[in-house]
Protein backbone atom coordinates (compact mmCIF):
# COMPACT_ATOMS: atom_id res chain seq x y z
CA UNK A 1 0.00 0.00 0.00
CA UNK A 2 2.95 2.88 0.94
CA UNK A 3 4.22 2.04 -2.62
CA UNK A 4 0.86 2.71 -3.70
CA UNK A 5 0.59 5.98 -1.96
CA UNK A 6 4.16 6.76 -3.29
CA UNK A 7 3.60 6.56 -6.33
CA UNK A 8 -0.36 8.42 -6.37
CA UNK A 9 2.44 11.41 -4.67
CA UNK A 10 4.37 11.24 -7.79
CA UNK A 11 1.46 11.61 -9.86
CA UNK A 12 0.18 14.34 -7.99
CA UNK A 13 3.34 16.45 -7.67
CA UNK A 14 4.13 15.57 -11.87
CA UNK A 15 0.93 17.79 -12.07
CA UNK A 16 2.12 20.95 -9.34
CA UNK A 17 5.11 20.58 -11.07
CA UNK A 18 3.59 21.69 -14.45
CA UNK A 19 1.78 24.21 -12.29
CA UNK A 20 4.65 25.75 -11.17
CA UNK A 21 6.23 26.29 -14.40
CA UNK A 22 3.13 28.11 -16.36
CA UNK A 23 1.04 30.75 -14.68
CA UNK A 24 -0.79 31.04 -17.96
CA UNK A 25 -2.39 27.61 -17.29
CA UNK A 26 -3.70 28.90 -13.66
CA UNK A 27 -4.89 32.14 -14.89
CA UNK A 28 -6.65 30.47 -17.57
CA UNK A 29 -8.27 28.12 -14.66
CA UNK A 30 -10.01 30.93 -12.99
CA UNK A 31 -10.55 33.18 -16.00
CA UNK A 32 -13.34 31.14 -17.33
CA UNK A 33 -15.26 31.17 -13.74
CA UNK A 34 -14.54 34.55 -13.51
CA UNK A 35 -15.53 35.83 -16.43
CA UNK A 36 -19.15 33.83 -16.25
CA UNK A 37 -19.62 34.76 -12.43
CA UNK A 38 -19.03 39.05 -13.56
CA UNK A 39 -21.79 38.35 -15.97
CA UNK A 40 -24.08 36.45 -14.08
CA UNK A 41 -23.40 38.81 -11.34
CA UNK A 42 -24.44 42.22 -13.24
CA UNK A 43 -27.94 39.89 -14.53
CA UNK A 44 -28.70 39.27 -11.09
CA UNK A 45 -28.29 42.95 -10.07
CA UNK A 46 -30.15 44.34 -12.93
CA UNK A 47 -32.89 41.36 -12.41
CA UNK A 48 -33.24 42.33 -8.69
CA UNK A 49 -35.33 45.35 -8.71
CA UNK A 50 -37.26 43.93 -10.91
CA UNK A 51 -38.47 40.36 -10.33
CA UNK A 52 -39.84 38.97 -6.80
CA UNK A 53 -38.76 35.54 -7.65
CA UNK A 54 -35.19 36.63 -7.62
CA UNK A 55 -35.37 39.59 -5.14
CA UNK A 56 -36.54 36.56 -2.70
CA UNK A 57 -33.29 35.09 -3.03
CA UNK A 58 -30.57 37.05 -5.16
CA UNK A 59 -28.21 34.35 -4.69
CA UNK A 60 -29.96 31.55 -6.89
CA UNK A 61 -28.16 32.18 -10.54
CA UNK A 62 -25.02 33.02 -9.10
CA UNK A 63 -24.84 30.46 -6.79
CA UNK A 64 -26.16 27.90 -9.77
CA UNK A 65 -23.08 29.42 -12.07
CA UNK A 66 -20.82 28.50 -9.07
CA UNK A 67 -21.71 25.14 -8.76
CA UNK A 68 -22.45 24.19 -12.09
CA UNK A 69 -18.86 25.50 -12.83
CA UNK A 70 -17.77 22.69 -10.13
CA UNK A 71 -19.13 20.34 -12.81
CA UNK A 72 -17.12 21.79 -15.52
CA UNK A 73 -13.85 22.48 -13.83
CA UNK A 74 -14.20 19.00 -12.21
CA UNK A 75 -14.21 17.39 -15.80
CA UNK A 76 -11.97 20.10 -17.75
CA UNK A 77 -9.09 19.39 -14.56
CA UNK A 78 -9.46 15.89 -14.65
CA UNK A 79 -9.29 15.62 -18.76
CA UNK A 80 -6.47 17.64 -18.57
CA UNK A 81 -5.07 16.05 -16.35
CA UNK A 82 -4.44 12.89 -18.06
CA UNK A 83 -4.32 14.79 -21.66
CA UNK A 84 -0.93 16.68 -20.19
CA UNK A 85 0.23 12.48 -20.46
CA UNK A 86 -1.02 12.62 -24.49
CA UNK A 87 -0.20 15.48 -25.28
CA UNK A 88 3.54 15.08 -24.26
CA UNK A 89 3.96 11.22 -25.62
CA UNK A 90 4.26 9.85 -22.37
CA UNK A 91 1.30 7.31 -22.11
CA UNK A 92 3.96 4.75 -23.00
CA UNK A 93 6.60 5.27 -20.36
CA UNK A 94 3.78 5.93 -18.01
CA UNK A 95 1.90 2.46 -18.78
CA UNK A 96 5.11 0.54 -18.60
CA UNK A 97 6.16 1.82 -15.42
CA UNK A 98 4.89 -0.02 -11.97
CA UNK A 99 1.91 2.54 -11.63
CA UNK A 100 -1.68 1.03 -11.63
CA UNK A 101 -4.76 2.13 -13.41
CA UNK A 102 -6.56 2.44 -9.96
CA UNK A 103 -3.57 4.31 -9.13
CA UNK A 104 -3.43 6.72 -12.02
CA UNK A 105 -6.92 6.73 -11.82
CA UNK A 106 -6.93 8.10 -7.97
CA UNK A 107 -3.73 10.17 -8.89
CA UNK A 108 -5.74 12.39 -11.56
CA UNK A 109 -8.74 13.02 -9.42
CA UNK A 110 -6.78 14.38 -7.07
CA UNK A 111 -4.73 17.00 -9.11
CA UNK A 112 -8.13 17.55 -10.77
CA UNK A 113 -9.39 18.48 -7.31
CA UNK A 114 -6.58 20.84 -6.44
CA UNK A 115 -6.67 22.84 -9.63
CA UNK A 116 -10.78 22.81 -9.36
CA UNK A 117 -9.75 24.41 -5.81
CA UNK A 118 -7.64 26.46 -7.21
CA UNK A 119 -9.55 27.82 -10.23
CA UNK A 120 -13.01 28.26 -7.81
CA UNK A 121 -12.35 29.41 -4.84
CA UNK A 122 -10.28 33.02 -5.51
CA UNK A 123 -13.88 33.15 -8.02
CA UNK A 124 -16.01 32.92 -5.10
CA UNK A 125 -14.16 35.39 -3.12
CA UNK A 126 -14.43 37.50 -5.88
CA UNK A 127 -18.45 37.29 -6.11
CA UNK A 128 -18.56 37.94 -2.24
CA UNK A 129 -16.23 41.10 -2.92
CA UNK A 130 -17.69 42.36 -6.03
CA UNK A 131 -21.48 41.49 -5.55
CA UNK A 132 -21.92 40.98 -1.50
CA UNK A 133 -22.74 37.23 -2.38
CA UNK A 134 -21.17 34.19 -0.66
CA UNK A 135 -22.12 30.87 -1.81
CA UNK A 136 -20.75 29.67 1.48
CA UNK A 137 -23.65 30.92 3.12
CA UNK A 138 -25.19 27.80 1.93
CA UNK A 139 -23.43 25.91 5.09
CA UNK A 140 -23.00 22.72 5.31
CA UNK A 141 -24.65 21.79 2.42
CA UNK A 142 -22.40 23.15 0.39
CA UNK A 143 -19.85 20.29 1.28
CA UNK A 144 -21.85 17.67 0.15
CA UNK A 145 -23.15 19.26 -3.42
CA UNK A 146 -19.45 19.97 -4.05
CA UNK A 147 -18.61 16.35 -3.28
CA UNK A 148 -21.45 15.10 -5.45
CA UNK A 149 -20.84 17.36 -8.74
CA UNK A 150 -16.72 16.55 -8.18
CA UNK A 151 -17.57 12.89 -8.51
CA UNK A 152 -20.07 13.50 -11.18
CA UNK A 153 -17.41 15.59 -12.87
CA UNK A 154 -14.62 13.46 -12.67
CA UNK A 155 -16.85 10.30 -14.03
CA UNK A 156 -17.17 11.85 -16.97
CA UNK A 157 -13.94 12.78 -17.01
CA UNK A 158 -12.41 9.62 -16.75
CA UNK A 159 -14.72 8.14 -19.61
CA UNK A 160 -13.64 10.86 -21.74
CA UNK A 161 -10.44 10.08 -20.86
CA UNK A 162 -10.64 6.69 -21.99
CA UNK A 163 -12.42 7.31 -25.40
CA UNK A 164 -9.54 9.74 -25.96
CA UNK A 165 -7.31 6.93 -25.05
CA UNK A 166 -8.69 4.43 -27.50
CA UNK A 167 -9.48 6.95 -30.27
CA UNK A 168 -6.65 9.31 -30.43
CA UNK A 169 -7.25 13.30 -30.11
CA UNK A 170 -9.42 13.53 -32.69
CA UNK A 171 -12.30 13.06 -29.88
CA UNK A 172 -10.65 15.94 -27.97
CA UNK A 173 -14.12 18.11 -28.19
CA UNK A 174 -16.11 15.46 -26.42
CA UNK A 175 -13.80 15.69 -23.43
CA UNK A 176 -14.73 19.40 -23.08
CA UNK A 177 -18.43 19.38 -24.75
CA UNK A 178 -19.68 16.09 -22.52
CA UNK A 179 -20.83 17.76 -19.28
CA UNK A 180 -22.69 20.97 -21.08
CA UNK A 181 -24.76 18.28 -22.80
CA UNK A 182 -26.45 17.84 -19.35
CA UNK A 183 -26.74 21.07 -18.11
CA UNK A 184 -30.22 21.67 -19.91
CA UNK A 185 -31.76 18.65 -17.89
CA UNK A 186 -29.89 19.42 -14.46
CA UNK A 187 -31.77 22.57 -13.51
CA UNK A 188 -29.39 24.62 -12.85
CA UNK A 189 -31.22 27.62 -13.87
CA UNK A 190 -34.46 26.75 -13.45
CA UNK A 191 -36.28 24.25 -11.72
CA UNK A 192 -36.74 20.39 -12.92
CA UNK A 193 -40.64 20.95 -13.28
CA UNK A 194 -39.93 23.19 -16.18
CA UNK A 195 -39.22 20.27 -18.15
CA UNK A 196 -41.49 17.84 -19.74
CA UNK A 197 -42.34 14.76 -18.22
CA UNK A 198 -39.77 12.36 -19.96
CA UNK A 199 -37.13 14.38 -19.81
CA UNK A 200 -37.80 15.02 -15.99
CA UNK A 201 -37.16 11.27 -16.13
CA UNK A 202 -33.95 11.52 -17.35
CA UNK A 203 -33.22 14.21 -15.04
CA UNK A 204 -33.94 12.58 -11.97
CA UNK A 205 -31.30 9.71 -13.37
CA UNK A 206 -28.68 12.53 -12.59
CA UNK A 207 -27.19 13.45 -9.28
CA UNK A 208 -26.76 17.01 -10.83
CA UNK A 209 -30.27 17.46 -10.47
CA UNK A 210 -30.57 16.85 -6.82
CA UNK A 211 -28.05 19.15 -6.10
CA UNK A 212 -29.42 22.14 -8.10
CA UNK A 213 -32.79 21.35 -6.43
CA UNK A 214 -31.34 21.42 -2.86
CA UNK A 215 -29.99 24.78 -3.39
CA UNK A 216 -32.98 26.24 -4.32
CA UNK A 217 -34.99 24.57 -1.48
CA UNK A 218 -32.08 26.21 0.55
CA UNK A 219 -32.26 29.87 -0.63
CA UNK A 220 -36.00 29.77 -1.39
CA UNK A 221 -37.70 27.69 1.32
CA UNK A 222 -34.43 27.21 4.05
CA UNK A 223 -35.00 23.71 3.97
CA UNK A 224 -31.84 21.27 3.39
CA UNK A 225 -33.77 18.16 1.83
CA UNK A 226 -30.77 14.83 3.03
CA UNK A 227 -32.18 12.36 1.97
CA UNK A 228 -32.39 13.40 -1.63
CA UNK A 229 -28.74 14.21 -0.97
CA UNK A 230 -28.03 11.01 0.16
CA UNK A 231 -29.86 9.42 -3.09
CA UNK A 232 -27.68 12.61 -5.69
CA UNK A 233 -24.53 10.76 -3.37
CA UNK A 234 -25.15 6.95 -3.88
CA UNK A 235 -25.57 8.23 -7.57
CA UNK A 236 -22.24 10.26 -7.93
CA UNK A 237 -20.55 7.27 -6.35
CA UNK A 238 -21.92 5.14 -8.56
CA UNK A 239 -21.04 7.37 -12.03
CA UNK A 240 -18.11 7.23 -10.59
CA UNK A 241 -17.38 3.34 -10.17
CA UNK A 242 -19.02 3.47 -14.08
CA UNK A 243 -16.95 6.03 -15.01
CA UNK A 244 -13.82 4.28 -13.90
CA UNK A 245 -15.33 1.27 -15.19
CA UNK A 246 -15.61 2.70 -18.70
CA UNK A 247 -12.03 4.21 -18.36
CA UNK A 248 -10.42 0.37 -17.61
CA UNK A 249 -12.81 -0.80 -20.50
CA UNK A 250 -11.47 1.66 -22.92
CA UNK A 251 -7.71 0.76 -21.86
CA UNK A 252 -7.86 -2.93 -22.57
CA UNK A 253 -9.49 -2.11 -25.32
CA UNK A 254 -6.33 0.53 -26.71
CA UNK A 255 -3.73 -2.31 -25.32
CA UNK A 256 -5.33 -4.67 -27.85
CA UNK A 257 -5.64 -2.45 -30.43
CA UNK A 258 -2.14 -0.90 -29.86
CA UNK A 259 -2.62 3.13 -29.64
CA UNK A 260 -0.76 3.17 -26.37
CA UNK A 261 2.31 3.67 -27.98
CA UNK A 262 1.55 5.91 -30.65
CA UNK A 263 -0.82 8.70 -29.10
CA UNK A 264 0.68 12.09 -28.81
CA UNK A 265 0.64 15.75 -30.28
CA UNK B 1 21.88 -16.37 -10.97
CA UNK B 2 18.63 -17.08 -12.30
CA UNK B 3 17.86 -20.57 -13.28
CA UNK B 4 15.07 -19.14 -15.52
CA UNK B 5 15.81 -17.07 -18.74
CA UNK B 6 15.41 -13.59 -18.09
CA UNK B 7 12.67 -13.38 -21.21
CA UNK B 8 10.87 -16.51 -22.07
CA UNK B 9 8.66 -15.75 -25.21
CA UNK B 10 6.96 -18.85 -26.89
CA UNK B 11 4.58 -19.01 -29.35
CA UNK B 12 3.86 -14.89 -29.42
CA UNK B 13 1.61 -13.86 -31.98
CA UNK B 14 -0.10 -10.51 -32.75
CA UNK B 15 -3.03 -9.72 -35.36
CA UNK B 16 -4.36 -6.48 -36.15
CA UNK B 17 -7.41 -7.18 -38.48
CA UNK B 18 -6.18 -9.42 -41.43
CA UNK B 19 -2.38 -8.23 -40.80
CA UNK B 20 -0.20 -10.67 -38.95
CA UNK B 21 2.34 -8.39 -37.47
CA UNK B 22 4.33 -10.95 -35.40
CA UNK B 23 3.85 -14.52 -36.04
CA UNK B 24 5.08 -17.38 -34.11
CA UNK B 25 7.87 -15.80 -32.14
CA UNK B 26 9.70 -17.80 -29.56
CA UNK B 27 13.08 -17.05 -28.13
CA UNK B 28 15.03 -16.17 -24.62
CA UNK B 29 17.46 -14.56 -23.35
CA UNK B 30 19.38 -15.87 -20.86
CA UNK B 31 20.75 -13.39 -17.92
CA UNK B 32 23.08 -10.99 -18.15
CA UNK B 33 22.79 -11.66 -22.09
CA UNK B 34 22.02 -8.77 -24.97
CA UNK B 35 19.76 -9.94 -27.46
CA UNK B 36 19.22 -8.28 -30.18
CA UNK B 37 15.73 -7.77 -33.13
CA UNK B 38 16.64 -6.55 -35.99
CA UNK B 39 14.60 -5.79 -38.92
CA UNK B 40 13.55 -3.25 -41.36
CA UNK B 41 10.38 -0.94 -41.18
CA UNK B 42 7.54 -2.88 -39.97
CA UNK B 43 9.24 -6.15 -39.34
CA UNK B 44 7.68 -6.48 -35.71
CA UNK B 45 10.26 -5.37 -33.63
CA UNK B 46 8.56 -2.26 -31.83
CA UNK B 47 5.58 -4.74 -31.74
CA UNK B 48 7.17 -7.83 -29.99
CA UNK B 49 8.96 -5.27 -27.46
CA UNK B 50 5.67 -3.38 -26.85
CA UNK B 51 3.82 -6.90 -25.77
CA UNK B 52 6.91 -7.46 -23.49
CA UNK B 53 6.25 -4.79 -21.36
CA UNK B 54 2.47 -5.28 -21.42
CA UNK B 55 1.72 -1.93 -23.79
CA UNK B 56 0.18 -4.37 -26.05
CA UNK B 57 -1.88 -7.43 -26.14
CA UNK B 58 -0.76 -10.69 -27.70
CA UNK B 59 -3.14 -12.06 -29.59
CA UNK B 60 -2.05 -15.53 -28.56
CA UNK B 61 1.50 -16.81 -27.01
CA UNK B 62 3.11 -16.43 -23.44
CA UNK B 63 5.86 -14.10 -22.06
CA UNK B 64 7.84 -14.17 -18.73
CA UNK B 65 9.79 -12.15 -17.86
CA UNK B 66 12.41 -12.58 -14.35
CA UNK B 67 10.04 -15.86 -14.14
CA UNK B 68 6.60 -13.84 -14.23
CA UNK B 69 3.97 -14.51 -16.42
CA UNK B 70 3.35 -10.64 -18.00
CA UNK B 71 0.06 -11.41 -19.10
CA UNK B 72 -0.97 -12.37 -15.51
CA UNK B 73 0.90 -10.60 -13.25
CA UNK B 74 2.92 -7.46 -15.08
CA UNK B 75 3.37 -5.57 -12.19
CA UNK B 76 5.48 -7.70 -10.54
CA UNK B 77 8.03 -7.83 -13.14
CA UNK B 78 7.41 -3.77 -13.81
CA UNK B 79 9.67 -2.40 -10.96
CA UNK B 80 12.80 -4.64 -12.11
CA UNK B 81 12.33 -3.64 -16.02
CA UNK B 82 12.88 -0.22 -17.91
CA UNK B 83 12.82 0.93 -21.27
CA UNK B 84 13.65 3.77 -23.58
CA UNK B 85 11.93 4.30 -27.08
CA UNK B 86 11.97 7.36 -29.69
CA UNK B 87 8.16 6.63 -30.06
CA UNK B 88 7.69 8.14 -26.24
CA UNK B 89 8.73 10.76 -24.71
CA UNK B 90 8.84 12.30 -21.16
CA UNK B 91 6.68 15.26 -20.45
CA UNK B 92 8.42 18.32 -22.19
CA UNK B 93 7.39 20.64 -19.62
CA UNK B 94 9.01 19.34 -16.55
CA UNK B 95 12.76 19.58 -16.04
CA UNK B 96 15.39 17.05 -16.30
CA UNK B 97 15.12 16.37 -12.80
CA UNK B 98 12.15 16.58 -12.33
CA UNK B 99 11.26 13.83 -14.73
CA UNK B 100 13.63 11.70 -12.93
CA UNK B 101 11.72 12.53 -9.39
CA UNK B 102 8.85 11.68 -11.05
CA UNK B 103 10.07 8.34 -12.74
CA UNK B 104 12.71 7.32 -9.75
CA UNK B 105 9.26 7.67 -7.31
CA UNK B 106 6.75 5.46 -9.45
CA UNK B 107 9.52 3.19 -9.81
CA UNK B 108 10.26 3.34 -5.58
CA UNK B 109 13.76 3.83 -6.12
CA UNK B 110 15.25 4.22 -2.62
CA UNK B 111 17.36 7.35 -1.88
CA UNK B 112 16.00 9.14 -5.09
CA UNK B 113 18.06 12.33 -4.90
CA UNK B 114 21.15 10.38 -4.52
CA UNK B 115 21.25 8.15 -7.33
CA UNK B 116 19.60 11.22 -9.40
CA UNK B 117 23.19 12.70 -9.13
CA UNK B 118 24.75 9.51 -9.60
CA UNK B 119 22.78 8.96 -13.13
CA UNK B 120 23.08 12.70 -14.28
CA UNK B 121 26.60 12.26 -13.84
CA UNK B 122 26.66 9.04 -15.44
CA UNK B 123 24.66 10.37 -18.51
CA UNK B 124 26.12 13.43 -18.37
CA UNK B 125 23.26 15.12 -18.30
CA UNK B 126 24.48 17.29 -15.00
CA UNK B 127 24.61 20.29 -16.59
CA UNK B 128 20.88 20.75 -17.86
CA UNK B 129 19.09 18.91 -14.85
CA UNK B 130 17.23 22.06 -14.13
CA UNK B 131 16.28 22.55 -17.87
CA UNK B 132 12.72 21.99 -19.53
CA UNK B 133 13.14 18.68 -21.11
CA UNK B 134 11.14 19.97 -24.04
CA UNK B 135 14.09 22.54 -24.76
CA UNK B 136 17.31 20.14 -25.08
CA UNK B 137 18.61 19.23 -28.25
CA UNK B 138 17.71 15.39 -29.62
CA UNK B 139 21.22 13.90 -28.67
CA UNK B 140 20.61 15.19 -24.59
CA UNK B 141 17.15 13.77 -24.73
CA UNK B 142 18.29 10.61 -25.81
CA UNK B 143 20.62 10.64 -22.68
CA UNK B 144 17.98 11.69 -20.74
CA UNK B 145 15.10 9.30 -21.94
CA UNK B 146 18.25 6.77 -21.09
CA UNK B 147 19.03 8.28 -17.31
CA UNK B 148 15.28 7.59 -16.97
CA UNK B 149 15.49 4.12 -18.15
CA UNK B 150 18.17 3.50 -15.80
CA UNK B 151 16.98 5.07 -12.69
CA UNK B 152 15.67 1.74 -11.44
CA UNK B 153 19.17 -0.04 -12.00
CA UNK B 154 16.89 -2.57 -13.98
CA UNK B 155 17.78 -5.82 -14.17
CA UNK B 156 15.71 -6.01 -17.71
CA UNK B 157 16.19 -3.51 -20.09
CA UNK B 158 14.19 -2.97 -23.23
CA UNK B 159 15.74 -0.45 -25.59
CA UNK B 160 14.07 0.62 -28.82
CA UNK B 161 16.47 2.17 -31.82
CA UNK B 162 18.29 3.62 -28.79
CA UNK B 163 20.50 5.67 -31.33
CA UNK B 164 17.79 6.68 -33.72
CA UNK B 165 18.05 10.29 -35.01
CA UNK B 166 21.33 10.82 -32.81
CA UNK B 167 24.76 12.06 -34.74
CA UNK B 168 27.43 9.53 -34.72
CA UNK B 169 29.67 10.50 -31.95
CA UNK B 170 26.86 10.52 -29.40
CA UNK B 171 25.40 7.21 -30.69
CA UNK B 172 28.76 6.04 -29.74
CA UNK B 173 28.74 7.12 -26.89
CA UNK B 174 25.55 5.71 -25.99
CA UNK B 175 26.86 2.43 -27.06
CA UNK B 176 29.60 2.74 -25.03
CA UNK B 177 28.24 3.28 -21.83
CA UNK B 178 25.62 0.49 -22.52
CA UNK B 179 28.23 -1.91 -22.87
CA UNK B 180 30.18 -0.61 -19.77
CA UNK B 181 26.35 -0.51 -17.74
CA UNK B 182 25.77 -4.42 -19.02
CA UNK B 183 29.10 -5.23 -18.17
CA UNK B 184 29.20 -3.96 -14.40
CA UNK B 185 25.27 -4.91 -13.67
CA UNK B 186 24.78 -7.89 -15.53
CA UNK B 187 21.59 -6.89 -16.69
CA UNK B 188 19.65 -8.41 -19.32
CA UNK B 189 19.27 -6.15 -22.50
CA UNK B 190 17.08 -7.05 -25.16
CA UNK B 191 17.38 -4.31 -28.09
CA UNK B 192 15.63 -3.54 -30.82
CA UNK B 193 17.79 -1.41 -33.68
CA UNK B 194 18.02 -1.02 -37.70
CA UNK B 195 21.84 0.23 -37.26
CA UNK B 196 24.15 -3.13 -38.00
CA UNK B 197 27.25 -1.68 -36.38
CA UNK B 198 25.30 -0.97 -33.17
CA UNK B 199 23.62 -4.80 -33.47
CA UNK B 200 27.81 -6.14 -33.92
CA UNK B 201 28.71 -4.18 -30.93
CA UNK B 202 26.57 -4.63 -28.51
CA UNK B 203 24.63 -8.00 -28.75
CA UNK B 204 25.89 -11.56 -27.61
CA UNK B 205 23.02 -13.26 -29.68
CA UNK B 206 20.45 -11.98 -32.64
CA UNK B 207 17.34 -12.65 -34.33
CA UNK B 208 16.50 -11.52 -37.40
CA UNK B 209 13.12 -10.68 -38.05
CA UNK B 210 11.15 -10.31 -41.32
CA UNK B 211 7.24 -10.03 -41.65
CA UNK B 212 6.81 -10.39 -37.63
CA UNK B 213 8.88 -14.32 -38.20
CA UNK B 214 11.91 -15.15 -37.34
CA UNK B 215 14.40 -15.32 -40.36
CA UNK B 216 17.51 -16.53 -38.85
CA UNK B 217 18.81 -16.50 -35.52
CA UNK B 218 22.71 -16.64 -34.21
CA UNK B 219 25.39 -14.55 -32.95
CA UNK B 220 26.31 -12.03 -35.10
CA UNK B 221 29.44 -13.93 -35.77
CA UNK B 222 27.42 -16.87 -36.58
CA UNK B 223 25.25 -15.04 -38.87
CA UNK B 224 28.19 -13.31 -40.87
CA UNK B 225 29.72 -16.58 -41.46
CA UNK B 226 26.51 -18.70 -42.19
CA UNK B 227 26.01 -15.58 -44.55
CA UNK B 228 29.13 -15.71 -46.30
CA UNK B 229 29.30 -12.09 -45.64
CA UNK B 230 31.85 -9.32 -44.00
CA UNK B 231 29.68 -7.76 -41.84
CA UNK B 232 25.57 -7.12 -40.46
CA UNK B 233 24.90 -5.01 -42.89
CA UNK B 234 25.96 -7.52 -45.56
CA UNK B 235 23.56 -9.87 -43.79
CA UNK B 236 20.56 -7.57 -43.25
CA UNK B 237 20.71 -6.65 -46.95
CA UNK B 238 20.37 -10.32 -47.86
CA UNK B 239 17.54 -10.58 -45.73
CA UNK B 240 15.81 -7.08 -46.93
CA UNK B 241 16.91 -7.68 -50.70
CA UNK B 242 16.33 -11.92 -50.67
CA UNK B 243 19.76 -12.60 -52.14
CA UNK B 244 22.57 -15.02 -51.54
CA UNK B 245 21.79 -16.79 -48.35
CA UNK B 246 19.19 -14.59 -47.70
CA UNK B 247 17.31 -16.15 -50.45
CA UNK B 248 17.62 -20.01 -49.31
CA UNK B 249 16.22 -18.65 -45.83
CA UNK B 250 13.42 -16.72 -47.47
CA UNK B 251 12.34 -20.17 -49.21
CA UNK B 252 12.68 -22.43 -45.98
CA UNK B 253 10.44 -19.85 -43.80
CA UNK B 254 7.70 -19.77 -47.34
CA UNK B 255 8.28 -23.72 -47.28
CA UNK B 256 7.45 -23.92 -43.53
CA UNK B 257 5.00 -21.54 -43.63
Amino acid sequence: MSGSVGRIHALVLRHIYIWRSSVMRLVDTIYWPAVQMVMWGFMTQYLLPQASFVAQAGGILLSGLLLWEVVVRGNLSLSIAFLEEMWSRNLGHLFVSPIRSWEMATGIIIAALLRTLLGLIPVSLMAWAFFGFSIYSLGLPLLAFFAILQMFSWSIGLAMSGLIMRVGQSAETFAWAAVFILMPISGVYYPISVLPHWLQVLSYGLPTSYVFEGMRAILLQHTVHWHLLGLAFALSVAYLVAGFQIFLWFFRASRRAGSLLSQGE
Amino acid sequence: MLAVPSIDVRHLRKVYGEVVAVDDLTFAVQHGAVLGLLGGNGAGKTTTISMLLGLLEPTAGEIHVLGIDMRRQRYAALPRMNFSSPYVDLPHRLTVRQNLLFYGRLYGVKQLRRRIDEIAELMQVAAFLDRQTGKLSAGQKTRVALAKALINKPDVLLLDEPTASLDPDTADWVRTYLKDYQAQTQATILLASHNMSEVERLCDDVILLQSGRVFDRGSPRELIERFGREDMEQVFLDMARGRGRGLEALRRNEAAK
